[in-house]
């Protein structure tokens, strides 16, 4: 009985001490992969990153054409998805709330949500590059979309069931059909949650690398024409970094920066639109 | 003439009332279709997959998955290599972050001042949101190197007279390979299991641990008699899905793997995975036979991820009904 205690004491102490021990090396990590994102990327940020175009070997230059081209990729991936995304959920939490087809369609979403997405690229490689012969900037956007889709159906399908149905049936009692119930009653108290899912996917996609390198492709130069290749920040981030040149190395990282710093105050921006309800 | 106007209303509110239904069912039939289209991508995705990659399974047949002969100058193609490099990456990956991952979230949920609880909660799950080529660029120039100075001639040297484990720590270090890969993942995932398990563990009713304290169990009988038992399922779910994101990840695993199709029985040496061949040479893909090989990489590699994703959501399903009873 005497020995017992010590021992269950000394393995509480070592267990809990083990779990500091992870969560600092965990988070030291973590803080140390973006202090050397901020370190080696603030190195290069200057006017010339936001105002050149993605320069040949051996020169300087900067990442405009590539950052207009992967807001651009982003834009129509947003404006071909959220529709979509954002019906379906719909149905799901409204006209579908029992029915078997939602429960399916729940499950199928959530594999899609974490799916790899470089099997999102070969799909649109099969169903748009292959077709039309080459690859463009709208085979990017809808490989894009293909991931923006899951994240809002979640979010809008999350956010509806959030919604009191006495509210609903307030609108119904007053005569209003289903669909304008939805529309002026749903949406709009569901509203903040589900601009988040847009925020969320946007968040998502804007680091997306994978899908874009058979659909997209890359572009060195200004190119606004979704039927050619277009130039992308991710992609070029992974070509200049596994490139020999200084310039274009530097290049990358300061890429990898503006990604990073994109998606944290995206994610941010949206947690604040939801944090604020509960709170 | 109040019998006029009644008819007038009449007339008026049936028409009205034609409108909505019309609209109703068009809305309704948006959203319903919208709904199936989520169906029919996932649909798509495997039959393009499985048109995209017959070509090469009708020719090399089951010996494709056995055979590691990756040659596009004789077009001939065996997915060994990249299948065994897929699984051993992400099995060291979760054999580390698991632990770690439950650690933090015992940390998170025991052990932590309350003040801080919420800001490091929410520093994990921002961090999970990080795009992976962030990953795989600071791997390339900051870890790998280090790897290549230290841990790497550290495990050559230490194992160099062990049977066995100095062919899994043999060979020159070069930094890059299958295990700078499995580390790199190893800290990918590590956010996203900590914030999956904290979630979990957050669903253990405080009744449960407080009658378990109050017979004078310690913090670490709690967790392992309590907590853990409780939200096994859930953890597994997490652990999965973990494992799900680790076996298609892509870019932080191709900046750093060295895209070697020879098998090696160290860790060390240089391999490959199904989504880093793919990165690297699709695009460079000239013969169809070629491009048709990497598509069925990508059908395995979507079998695979299918099945694990399946079941970690199955697995979670259950937690959270188990949760809302």
């Amino acid at each position: 009985m005497a020995t017992i205690y010590p021992r269950r004491k000394a393995l509480n102490g070592l267990m809990m001490g083990l779990c500091i021990a992870a969560a600092a090396i965990g988070l030291a990590w973590l803080a140390l992969i973006l202090g050397a994102l901020i370190y080696k990327g603030l190195a290069g940020v200057n006017l010339a990153v936001f105002t050149e175009m993605t320069p040949p070997p051996g020169a300087a230059g900067g990442l405009l054409n590539a950052i207009f081209g992967s807001v651009v990729v982003t834009i129509i991936a947003v404006i071909i998805g959220t529709p979509i995304g954002i019906l379906a959920g719909t149905y799901m939490a409204e006209y579908g709330r029992f029915s078997k087809l939602t429960v399916v369609v729940r499950f199928i979403n959530d594999i899609l949500l974490s799916a790899p997405s470089i099997i999102i690229g070969l799909f649109i490689y099969e169903l748009i590059v292959r077709p039309m012969g080459h690859f463009s900037g709208i085979a990017g956007s809808v490989a894009l979309a293909m991931l923006v889709i899951p994240v809002v159906v979640r979010t809008t399908e999350d956010m509806l069931n959030l919604v009191p149905n006495a509210l609903r049936e307030a609108g119904t009692a007053i005569g209003a059909p289903r669909w304008i119930v939805i529309r002026s009653v749903g949406y709009r108290a569901a509203l903040s949650g589900i601009v988040t899912g847009i925020l969320l996917a946007i968040a998502r996609i804007s680091g997306e690398t994978a899908p874009l390198l058979f659909t997209a492709l890359n572009n060195q130069f200004w190119s606004s024409n979704l039927n050619a290749p277009i130039a992308s920040l991710p992609v070029t981030i992974f070509q200049f970094a596994l490139s020999p040149y200084q310039e274009w190395q530097q290049l990358a990282w300061t890429g990898a920066l503006i990604i990073t710093l994109t998606v944290l105050t995206l994610s941010i921006v949206a947690r604040s639109l939801t944090g604020r309800k509960e709170g | 003439m109040t019998l006029a106007i009644a008819e007038r209303v009449e007339s008026r509110r049936d028409k009205v009332v034609r409108h909505f239904a019309l609209t109703d069912t068009i809305f309704h039939w948006a959203c319903r279709s919208a709904a199936v289209l989520v169906l029919i991508i996932l649909g798509g995705v495997f039959f393009s997959l499985v048109s995209g990659s017959w070509a090469a399974l009708s020719k090399f047949g089951p010996a494709f998955l056995t055979t590691d002969r990756w040659s596009p100058v004789t077009q001939t193609f065996g997915a060994l290599a990249p299948i065994y490099g897929t699984l051993i990456t992400s099995g060291i990956a979760i054999l580390i972050a698991v632990p770690v991952g439950i650690g933090i979230a015992v940390f998170l949920t025991e052990l932590c001042p309350r003040p801080l609880r919420r800001p490091i909660a929410i520093a994990v799950e921002l961090l999970a949101g990080i795009p992976s080529i962030i990953y795989g660029i600071w791997g390339l120039f900051v870890f790998a190197p280090f790897l290549q100075a230290t841990l790497q001639p550290f495990l050559i040297e230490v194992f160099a007279n062990v049977p066995v484990l100095n062919n899994v720590f043999a060979g020159p270090p070069y930094g890059i390979g299958i295990l700078t890969s499995s580390l790199i993942l190893a800290i990918m995932i590590l956010p996203f299991i900590a914030s999956i398990t904290k979630d979990v563990f957050d669903t253990v009713p405080g009744v449960l641990k407080e009658s378990a304290y109050g017979i004078g169990c310690t913090t670490w009988e709690v967790v392992r008699r309590i907590v853990i038992p409780h939200t096994r399922v859930g953890i597994m779910g997490g652990v999965m899905l973990a494992l799900g994101r680790a076996l298609g990840e892509t870019m932080a695993v191709t900046f750093v793997i060295g895209n070697s199709h020879r098998l090696s029985a160290s860790i060390i040496a240089p391999g490959t995975t199904i989504s880093a061949t793919i990165a690297n040479e699709f695009t460079e893909a000239d013969a169809d036979i070629y491009v048709s090989s990497l598509m069925s990489l990508g059908l395995i590699l979507f079998f695979i991820t299918f099945i694990i994703l399946a079941v970690a959501r199955y697995m979670l399903l259950r937690m959270s009904r188990q949760a809302g009873a």
